[in-house]
């Protein structure tokens, strides 16, 4: 049964050069297995060129109550975005 | 007058079908060397292509989500594979089919698949281990035909190698841990490796076709893939704490179009639609 599995957490590299990006989840009893299902599950459509599998149960999450104390303090410190500069035209789009 | 019943398994019913206006054992444009790459061809075509269904049967129904996809994906690469093997066959024969003529509008005993690959999925371990023993030649056959020197053959058989050895290293790996692996598993897998030992053998019998397809360096001579699949074979049993089967009677005839009962039920649910309504198209 499934839920008997261990659940699996799957990281892909699209292409050389980006990050590994999350791209779901899976059931699977070792690490080699669930690398084998991530591959069948999440690169049908010749997604990646590099995959990770992490346990979910290491991965240490934030909790969605302390929304407030954690990201709301930034929401008024404007001037940590550097939007206070004159680009010169030469520079171009950055 | 159409061939009854029992005149399904007897090797006139061809005749009896053509007298009543089938096309019968038909190769209809091929002759001479065409004829017998024809038949080479619908043989490597043929396996995928029944096995690609069978294993396809699995979709929506497989023991968890995870297999049920890596399951649809290897049937996915079979019936890539038929569409292939059976195109270049059309080419051959040269008589105006394609390849969803060769695979729609075939009888039974126009098909050259081996038997083993049209058994019955039957439990899990059955379909694990009718898919690592035929693995486990399917990928010796294509790294032969990659020196075929027919560059068609050579080309689909490269592209089919690299799918292929995704799925031997898959089937071996779970007939290991399934094998080794508690008391029901062990006994289930054991159960298919006995049943299905005696359907092995026909992977390395030659016929007359064989021999002249290896003769002019087309195709690989059967028997010549006995020994890379012996070494796969005994490997992976032993470690998957096995007992191969003593036994060394093989059943044959699905290469000359000789087939168990179990395909003609196969090809009434694949053929069903370009038979009730042909040409229909998507």
């Amino acid at each position: 049964m499934s839920n008997e599995w261990p659940l699996w957490e799957v990281f892909i590299r699209g292409q050389h050069g980006l990050n590994h990006r999350h791209v779901g989840s899976l059931h699977a009893p070792d690490a080699e297995l669930a690398l084998r299902h991530a591959r069948d599950v999440y690169t049908r459509r010749n997604e990646g060129v590099s995959i990770w599998v992490v346990p979910s149960a290491q991965i240490t999450a934030s909790a969605p109550s302390d929304k407030g104390p954690l990201f709301e303090p930034s929401n008024a410190k404007v001037y940590r975005h550097p939007t206070f500069y004159d680009i010169p035209d030469d520079v171009g789009h950055m | 007058m159409a061939p009854s019943l029992s005149d399904i398994m007897t090797p006139d019913a061809a005749a009896l079908a053509k007298a009543a206006g089938g096309e019968g054992r038909a190769p209809l444009g091929a002759t001479g060397a065409a004829l017998d790459l024809f038949v080479g061809l619908t043989r490597l075509g043929d396996n995928t292509l029944i096995l690609g269904h069978r294993v396809s049967e699995w979709c929506g129904h497989a023991p968890v989500l995870e297999e049920d996809i890596a399951l649809a994906n290897m049937a996915l690469d079979l019936i890539g594979q038929t569409q292939l093997w059976l195109g270049l066959a059309a080419a051959v024969e040269g008589a105006g089919r394609d390849a969803d003529a060769l695979a729609f509008r075939r009888d039974v005993w126009d098909f050259r698949n081996l038997l083993l690959v049209e058994r019955p999925n039957g439990d899990f371990g059955q379909t694990l281990m009718r898919q690592f023993l035929f693995d486990a030649w399917h990928q010796p056959m294509l790294a032969a035909l990659e020196g075929s020197n027919d560059p068609r053959i050579a080309e689909i058989a490269a592209k089919a190698g690299k799918e292929v050895a995704y799925h031997v290293e898959r089937s071996a790996d779970l007939v290991i841990r399934l094998g080794d692996g508690t008391e029901e598993s062990h006994r289930r897998m054991q159960a298919a490796l006995n049943a299905l030992w005696p359907y092995a053998g026909e992977m390395f019998l030659g016929d007359a076709v064989d021999a002249r397809l290896a003769e002019a360096g087309v195709m690989p001579a059967p028997e010549s893939l006995r020994a890379p699949w012996e070494a796969t074979v005994s490997a992976v049993l032993a470690e998957a704490t096995l007992q191969r089967p003593a036994g060394t009677f093989a059943h044959k005839g699905g290469k000359q179009g000789r087939h168990s009962e179990h395909l003609g039920h196969l090809l009434t649910q694949m053929q069903w639609l370009q038979r009730a309504y042909p040409d229909a198209r998507w």
